[in-house]
């Protein structure tokens, strides 16, 4: 998703585009995700910056890309189970606010007029308008479409070795079927952007935090928002390698309700967990009583693009001149994609950054280059 | 009718004996062994549910639990895969229209 909003909004500033990838569109990260376009889990801050902005790009978007992105603006909900919990979200919520996100406090008995199937006896929640929907891999691929003749598109190619001057810049790539030339290339790789780096002779330490998702049945309109409990938001700030499950749940314009979110650092094994479903299952109908009776029809896997203080690398790499890297959005990049799509078009064509990036800067972990 | 278009003759098998379902209250006659999806073709039955958005028929169309097209209410529960689930005496099947689900409200 990423490398393809780089695509588009680069094409869009009249540069021509090869698109590599070693898989298909779609084939990675971006695949195995939700969809979920946020900024209610999101602290004040860079992150929240982008994606801030991100949402105004994904409102236009919808508007240029055919409706079957399921682009949906259905807004979220966090629900609190407690006073102690609601007291949190609203502190969290208010700073949102003075930050600029959209959120009203929801007492608990009205949290039924927004979801009529939400479990009753909660403490309120917070609603946050600006929360959206697509479909990922439909969007990704119409962006790639929309973007036009400038991007050309080549799939099942892998980068073997990134081709450098006399001066160490950037000269192009090297696949199986020959050398690309280009003064620029964007390390867009997602969970895979660190080896993508160490080919390019810097060090990016990205590592895989896997999720699964559990998809029922197709049902009604049961669920309204993106739903999810107020833990959600400390465990995607946690650092823990330990398994963290917090249910979000959302319906989907084909019917069938997915629920996330699970987070473990297990390297890149895609083993279905039965613990890890288990409870993801008992945490949404916790929240979705009448989940209970419906059934799962399947589970996928995949793997967030997790760095170490959580942002992403967006930018040049001023270690190796012509790099740029635009990866490690974690469980955000669908969201956080047309932001970082743009940063990077208008880096490469001079122009006027939407907002400042040095806190994505890629050399921030230092270790410099990797030999 | 059941025997006619099972392939127990071709087997040389000898099932037990027959017993009755019902497809929107209709009986029907079922070996013992077989799944819905196969007791309601050799009855002739191809459809027993219709799609969430255009309403069109649907039946078996994998037989083997992969597709999901053939789903339908069994003894009051949607979303049963026809083709998986054995057929059992007294077994009440109706047509399954769209998510099957309409007690939760619309779409």
């Amino acid at each position: 998703m990423v490398g393809a909003a780089c695509a588009y909004y680069a094409a869009r500033r009249g540069l021509q585009v090869t698109v590599l990838d070693r898989g298909s569109v779609a084939g990675g990260t971006t695949g195995a995700g939700e969809g979920n376009l946020l900024v209610s889990d999101k602290e004040p801050g860079p992150e929240l910056e982008l994606a801030l902005h991100s949402t105004q790009l994904w409102r236009e978007l919808a508007e240029v890309l055919p409706s079957r992105i399921e682009y949906e603006a259905k807004g979220g909900l966090v629900v609190a189970s407690d006073e102690k919990g609601l007291a949190a979200l609203r502190e969290f919520a208010a700073r949102q606010t003075a930050a600029g996100v959209t959120a009203e406090v929801v007492p608990g008995g009205r949290l039924g007029d927004l979801e009529p199937h939400l479990a009753p006896g909660l403490a309120g929640g917070v609603h946050y308008p600006q929360d959206a929907q697509v479909q990922p891999a439909l969007a990704a691929a119409h962006l790639l479409r929309a973007a036009g003749d400038r991007v050309s598109l080549r799939l099942g190619e892998e980068v073997t070795e990134i081709l450098t001057g006399a001066h160490g810049e950037v000269r192009g790539v090297r696949t199986p079927s020959g050398d690309l030339h280009a003064p620029y290339v964007v390390n867009a790789a997602g969970t895979w952007g660190g080896e993508l780096a160490r080919l390019a002779g810097v060090d990016l330490p990205v590592l895989p935090r896997r999720g699964f998702v559990l998809v029922t049945e197709p049902l009604p309109r049961l669920v309204r928002r993106k739903v999810y409990a107020a833990d959600y938001v400390a465990d995607v700030a946690s650092d823990s390698a330990a398994l963290q499950t917090s249910a979000v749940v959302e319906g989907t314009p084909a019917g069938p309700v997915l629920i996330g979110a699970s987070r473990e650092r297990v390297g890149y094994d895609r083993s279905p967990s039965v613990e890890v479903l288990r409870r993801l299952a008992g945490q949404a109908v916790r929240l979705f009583p009448a989940l209970a009776t419906m059934r799962a029809v399947r589970t996928y896997a995949g793997f967030r693009p997790y760095l170490p203080d959580h942002l992403p690398a967006i930018g040049p790499d001023p270690r190796r001149p012509g790099l740029l890297h635009a990866c490690g959005h974690e469980g955000a990049g669908i969201g956080l994609a047309p932001a970082t799509g743009r940063i990077i078009a208008e880096t490469l064509a001079d122009g006027e950054l939407p907002l400042d990036i040095s806190p994505f800067r890629p050399d921030r972990f230092g270790g410099g280059e990797a030999g | 009718m059941a025997r006619d278009r099972s392939p127990a003759e071709l087997v040389g098998a000898v099932p037990d004996a027959t017993f009755e379902i019902t497809f929107d209250g209709r009986p029907i006659v079922a070996l013992p062994g077989q799944s819905l999806a196969a007791v309601l073709w050799a009855a002739g039955i191809l459809a027993w549910r219709t799609t969430r958005v255009g309403g069109r028929p649907r039946g078996a169309f994998c037989g083997i639990g992969h597709c999901f097209d053939c789903l339908a209410t069994v003894n009051g529960e949607p979303n049963r895969r026809a083709c998986l689930v054995p057929a059992r005496p007294g077994d009440a099947v109706t047509t399954q229209e769209g998510h099957g689900h309409a007690e939760l409200g619309d779409r």
